[in-house]
């Protein structure tokens, strides 16, 4: 790839006169040897099992693995519909989508890992309604994804997308900065925008811990989807508007590095500390396991 | 770079609830299937550290025996891969580890076929992306990212040059190369990790050059069928 930071992407396109996701295209191509239509084709076909998985998500409304969770996107689908709900329809529909991904991710459905099968709801839930509010085609998704997958490369590479390593903020933080940076570019915003819309998201998410209940991919992480999916749309808005991330992008995926590597081991995936070890959390694993062991 | 391309960004395209503790053993079962080069009848296998303690949850087990059928990572038959196996008449043994390992998300995986045995241990290192350690006695470290060949061979001189010269006239370029041996003059292993998947000609050819035992092809990255 030519570029490692964010600045450095948001100036070839400048460079270039051309979009995040045009560059990502291009340098896809390019590092594998596989012609752009090839490329863009495996892009589009994982689009296609995002909305699917959106819609599984609210039709079934199925019960996961565990039997934990379930349910609570076909709850907001109805309230976003019928309700009035304080967030306004189109976000709220946004968070319900970003619930039925997630949802179908714990009941053993299939996803895109986006960067991780934890985070999965959030592009999804942001994208599916972007394009059923604006009536996109769907190439402008797909590309929309490239434009994603950039701003992951660059989090991925310069800090981290797993929660083990980082806690939730490398996770859950990384899909929304991502969401925000490509819903920016598909609204028509600058990649400057773009870039200063993935700061402003990952600022927010800062020190988020990673402590699932039981060490599944259900509680908290489910419903913290949801809440992304709303925060990309509020940091897309506020890049759009021309607020700019004080702390330059790339600086603040330095922080999250920061942040990340001096979390203790007990709030980064090992369902030893946080929601993992309230009195509920610890009930919760002794009845899937029988014991009180480690997660 | 740890992360090399867009698709490890976006993707891969799985059935959940897990990138490690999921996709990643799919993998893993996959590449043990592949490297046994055969439909198991047998199959026995031991978790390690998280894989021990939550294979549960995360349907882990299943994901293993869907890798083991050659099902790739979003294969929707992975929930039942319990029944598929045993229709296909292989007989799975699972247990936790007693012993801890290096790697929290590590599975030992012994595999029995018609015509062979293979063992194997590989990690789920994150997002779905995985580490193969150790095939049989040898120590090894691949990611199945690439197609990968695995030549099973004695250690004698030339067999590498052979082998090298047989992949450049089939044109395939080499990107990661990795020999161990047990002993000098006894067994060894070449592990070549490719750009390009390798042909079945070639494979053959391969296969009948002086002092290999036998020639395998992990690739992940085709649908499935491939053994």
């Amino acid at each position: 790839m030519r570029f490692s930071s964010l600045s450095q992407l948001k100036r070839l396109c400048e460079e270039e006169g051309s979009s995040m996701s045009d560059v990502m295209i291009a340098d896809q191509a390019a590092e594998t040897g596989q012609s752009e239509e090839k490329v863009f084709r495996q892009m589009a076909d994982y689009y296609r099992i995002m909305r699917e998985a959106v819609g599984k998500g609210l039709m079934e409304g199925r019960k996961s693995r565990s039997g934990l969770t379930g349910g609570d996107a076909r709850r907001v689908k109805l309230h976003a519909d019928g309700g009035e709900p304080s967030l306004g329809a189109d976000a709220a529909s946004a968070m319900a989508y970003a619930l039925a991904v997630s949802e179908v991710n714990a009941s053993m459905g299939r996803i895109v890992a986006t960067p991780t099968a934890g985070s999965c709801g959030i592009i999804p839930g942001v994208f599916v309604s972007s394009q059923e509010r604006f009536g996109w085609e769907d190439d402008v998704l797909v590309r929309g994804l490239f434009a994603a997958g950039a701003i992951g490369y660059v989090i991925a590479n310069n800090s981290f997308v797993s929660g083990a390593e980082g806690g939730c903020q490398a996770e859950v933080g990384s899909a929304i900065g991502m969401a925000a940076g490509a819903l920016v570019e598909m609204r028509g915003g600058t990649p400057e925008q773009a870039v200063h819309a993935v700061g402003l998201a990952l600022k927010n998410s800062l020190g988020l811990i990673c402590d699932p209940v039981a060490g599944l991919v259900e509680i908290p992480c489910i419903v913290r989807n949801g809440f992304g999916a709303v925060t990309a749309l509020a940091a897309a808005d506020m890049a759009l508007a021309g607020v700019a991330s004080a702390i330059p992008s790339d600086e603040v995926i330095e922080v999250m590095l920061e942040v990340g590597a001096a979390m203790p081991a007990e709030h980064r995936e090992t369902a030893k500390g946080g929601l993992a070890r309230t009195p509920t959390g610890r009930r919760i694993m002794k009845e899937l396991y029988g014991e009180e062991g480690q997660a | 770079m740890r992360f090399k391309d867009v698709f490890s960004i976006i993707g891969p395209s799985m059935i959940g609830p897990s990138s490690s503790h999921t996709a990643g053993a799919v993998r893993i079962g996959r590449a043990a299937r592949q490297t046994l080069g055969e439909a198991p009848l047998e199959a026995e296998i031991v978790l390690y550290g998280s894989f021990a303690d939550t294979y549960r949850g995360h349907g882990t087990d299943l994901a293993l025996v869907a890798g083991l059928l050659d099902y790739p990572t979003d294969d929707e038959r992975l929930p039942d891969a319990f029944a598929h196996a045993a229709q296909a008449g292989m007989r799975v043994e699972l247990r936790a580890a007693r012993t801890p390992e290096i790697h929290p998300n590590t599975a030992a995986i012994r595999l029995r076929g018609e015509k062979g045995r293979v063992f194997v241990k590989g990690r789920s290192i994150g997002g779905g992306s995985i580490e193969m350690v150790a095939v049989d006695r040898f120590d090894v470290k691949f990611t199945a990212s690439y197609p990968t060949l695995l030549v099973f061979h004695a250690d004698r001189e030339g067999t590498i040059a052979e082998l090298s010269g047989t992949l450049k006239r089939a044109r395939v370029n080499i990107g990661h190369m990795q020999l161990d041996r047990e002993s000098r003059n006894g067994a060894a292993l070449t592990v070549i990790e490719c750009d390009q998947a390798v042909p079945e000609r070639e494979l053959k050819r391969i296969g009948r050059l002086a002092g290999v035992a036998r020639v395998r092809m992990i690739d992940l990255t085709a649908k499935e069928g491939i053994s």
